[in-house]
């Protein structure tokens, strides 16, 4: 079976081929291409897992590309389990992502193109899963960023959507140079991008002592790479393209930007994993730790005071990715890959339940909605189901992996711990707040017809409410923690369940939970009042930290400054030169112009008079007479013939 | 003083003369016909002359001479249609007056 791995990115890579090319001739205008891609794919990654399961080997597949010199670039895949269960989430999740779309694009122009970008990406997103080397993940990792833009984008024609598909491009790529540069420092220290041989060699001490700039080169190395996982999983600090990337269609921003790709800078690290470990000191994971511990802390705050329901989705994803990012860096290896999976259902089905009551609403602003859980009770079901994943109420999903996550900070760093149990309060808080502005009380928008979506759409949420409300189970400990078992890194051990931790974040979740009814539904806080009593607090964080505004200051303007310098000088200087060329030509035209009208033409008009004077002189020899050419006839036969006698 | 070839051959050029000086000065397209058989009939006393005198045994001479006055005959059949088909079209038979040749 892992020999056939390599069709599960070439099927929707196909489908997205036959789109494209066809488009809206394919059965169900091309979605039903795209769903048959997604979904074989789907099948073959659910059959290697289920190999996995029995214990399969790591499969590779190399086939060489660009060879030189001794060495050689090679077209690579690896099956192994942290594979396997990536392919799961991205094909899984993707598939009924793709169904939704159905529902939810319908009446879209551009329905067929959306789907063809949808396969696009998948197929990329699966390379990028499926690589086994830098040089190939990294450009996985590319192409899942043009879909990003390309989906981001998708509505061009506002341009608040075309900036955010800019600002998103832009912004990772910034983090895609440190990326690159790690692994060019990879290669030219190693020899080679493929990771068996990289951690081979670095296990063997190959980097041992070699140091950067006054840093251990490892560390240099594994913060670089970390560098394009920042960009990529939106961490502090490159994390505002993600809320300004809501701007495409729903099923995007579940599939894209919620589940599958921004968790690949996750995927990523977990992948290198060994780089960071080995690093002295764990430094590496320290930084990762930090900046995932801001990053979750800081994004849950903001999503507090956000009113636009997909943007405090957006906010929840950074806040979760910073989450994982947090369980990476503190030795929770399969603690973070684990909530990385969970997350991908239960945010996936946030997402598309939000996409659900925007259809229905038209409005992406919970203080417009409201009442909505009679009219849409499928989504207000499932809805609920991924807001309690998400909050970390047991037993779903949320509450397992978060758990792990918090246990492993618990037993690292206590101020990271006070951190990460800070950001499950507020997920609970700004969670629970969506739901009682949406789903509670009278809807507040009173030219709306809320009605629930079709089957098409619902369907896919229920499915992925059942994922979001049982997949922890595979990490639940008292099952003896089979995820654990099926994916974890050598020399590493999970801490002991520990009641006392479990216990702290579900208090944590119900605090948040309470807190949230006593202010938005029982109201015995008006939010008004804790706006004002927050004051500056509250500015601040409404302002999102002044992270967009201190970029526009630090990188925008002075781009802008200095282009406009530029064009100046390209106006004033460069087009000067050009026109000064542009003058001498036409001045020297000027003068071949002269030369031809009365030198070539004088000679060729010469030729000319010439041939008809000498015709007008000549005509009077043509006198039409047969009598005169006799006369000639015979004069010049006496000539001859003279000519011939007098010899 | 007897006939020699030499008396033919004189003959025969005052007459193809003659023929040529009719052809070139007459108007009249039939007077430029009879210019024109006067000239083939000097060319006939040639023939037969030579026949008789250089080679007496042969009769090359005379038998192409029946050739060219059969000729002779077809070729006033043809210029007399020509003369007359003129005539029709260009209600002349003077030479100088059918111009359409020139231009």
């Amino acid at each position: 079976m892992r020999e056939l791995a390599w069709l599960i990115p070439v099927l929707p890579l196909v489908a997205c081929a036959l789109i494209f090319a066809f488009g809206p001739r394919l059965p169900g205008r091309g979605a039903y291409v795209a769903i048959a891609g997604i979904g074989l794919a789907a099948l073959l990654s659910i059959g290697i897992f289920v190999e996995g399961l029995g214990g399969a080997k790591a499969h590779e597949l190399n086939v060489r590309w660009v060879p030189y010199g001794q060495t050689a670039l090679d077209l690579g895949l690896r099956v192994d389990n942290l594979t396997t269960v990536m392919l799961l989430v991205v094909t899984i999740v993707g598939s009924m992502i793709f169904v939704y779309s159905v529902g939810y694009m319908h009446d879209d122009p551009r329905f067929s193109r959306f789907f063809a970008y949808l396969s696009l990406f998948a197929a990329s997103m699966l390379l990028l899963v499926l690589a086994n080397n830098l040089l190939f993940l990294y450009a996985g990792w590319e192409l899942v960023g043009l879909c990003s833009y390309l989906l981001i984008g998708f509505y061009f024609e506002k341009p608040s959507a075309a900036r955010a598909s800019m600002k998103a491009f832009v912004t990772t790529r910034v983090g895609d140079l440190f990326m690159f540069l790690g692994i060019l420092l990879v290669f030219f220290t190693l020899g080679t991008f493929r990771f068996e041989e990289i951690f081979a060699k670095v296990h063997a001490g190959a980097l041992e002592g070699m140091m950067v700039g006054g840093l251990p080169l490892l560390t240099v190395v594994a913060v670089l790479l970390f560098g394009g996982a920042i960009g990529k999983s939106a961490q502090v600090p490159l994390h505002t393209w993600l809320p300004d990337a809501m701007e495409g269609p729903t099923p995007v921003s579940a599939l894209i930007h919620a589940a599958t790709m921004v968790a690949a800078g996750v995927y990523m690290v977990a992948r290198t994993y060994l780089l960071f470990f080995e690093s002295p000191g764990h430094g590496a994971l320290t930084v990762v730790a930090w900046i995932g511990a801001v990053t979750a802390l800081m994004a849950a705050t903001i999503a507090v005071v956000q009113d636009d329901i997909k943007r405090v989705l957006a906010y929840s994803t950074i806040s979760q990715l910073g989450y994982m990012m947090l369980g990476l860096g503190m030795l929770g290896y399969a603690a973070g890959m684990f909530h990385l999976m969970t997350h991908a259902f239960f945010k996936a089905l946030l997402f598309l339940g939000a996409g659900s009551v925007i259809h229905a609403m038209h409005t992406n602003d919970i203080k417009a909605m409201g009442g909505l859980a009679r009219a849409m009770p499928s989504t207000y079901w499932t809805f609920l189901i991924g807001t309690l994943a998400l909050a970390g109420v047991p037993p779903f999903a949320g509450f397992w992996s978060k758990d792990e996550i918090l246990l492993e900070a618990f037993h690292h760093h206590r101020g990271l711990y006070a951190m990460a149990l800070a950001a499950a309060f507020l997920t609970a808080f700004y969670m629970f707040r969506v739901i009682f502005y949406t789903f509670a009380g009278t809807t507040r928008s009173h030219h709306a017809h809320p009605h629930e979506s079709p089957a098409v759409m619902t369907r896919p949420l229920w499915v992925l409410a059942v994922f979001s409300a049982g997949i922890g189970l595979v990490g639940a400990p008292f099952l003896g923690n089979p995820f654990h078992h099926y994916l974890h890194f050598e020399g590493l051990k999970a801490p002991a369940f520990s009641w006392g931790v479990a216990l702290a974040g579900v208090g944590a979740s119900g605090a948040g939970i309470a807190a949230a009814a006593a202010v938005y539904h029982w109201k015995v806080v008006p939010s008004g009042a804790l706006r004002r009593a927050a004051g500056p607090l509250f500015t601040l964080v409404a302002h999102k930290y002044y992270f967009d505004e201190l970029y526009a200051a630090a990188v925008v303007r002075p781009t802008l400054a200095v282009a406009r310098a530029l064009r100046t000088f390209d106006v004033y200087v460069i087009d000067l030169i050009v026109n000064l060329f542009g003058f001498a030509g036409l001045g020297l035209a000027r003068l071949y112009r002269v030369f031809d009208l009365y030198v070539v033409d004088g000679a060729v008009n010469l030729l000319g008079w010439i041939a008809q004077t000498a015709g007008g002189v000549l005509r009077y020899v043509q006198t039409g007479r047969a009598q005169n050419y006799l006369l000639a006839i015979a004069l010049g036969v006496i000539v001859l013939l003279a000519a011939g006698l007098f010899r | 003083m007897t006939l020699g070839l030499t008396h033919f051959l004189v003959l025969s050029t005052l007459l193809f003369c003659l023929g040529l000086f009719a052809m070139l000065t007459r108007r009249n397209a039939v007077a430029i016909l009879m210019g024109v058989e006067l000239m083939l009939n000097a060319a006939n006393i040639n023939l037969v002359a030579f026949n008789k005198y250089v080679a007496p045994g042969a009769l090359n001479g005379q038998v192409f001479a029946l050739v060219v006055i059969t000729l002779a005959a077809c070729e006033a059949g043809v210029g007399l249609a020509l003369v007359m088909s003129a005539y029709r079209n260009l209600e002349t038979v003077h030479v100088d007056e059918i111009n359409v040749m020139k231009w």
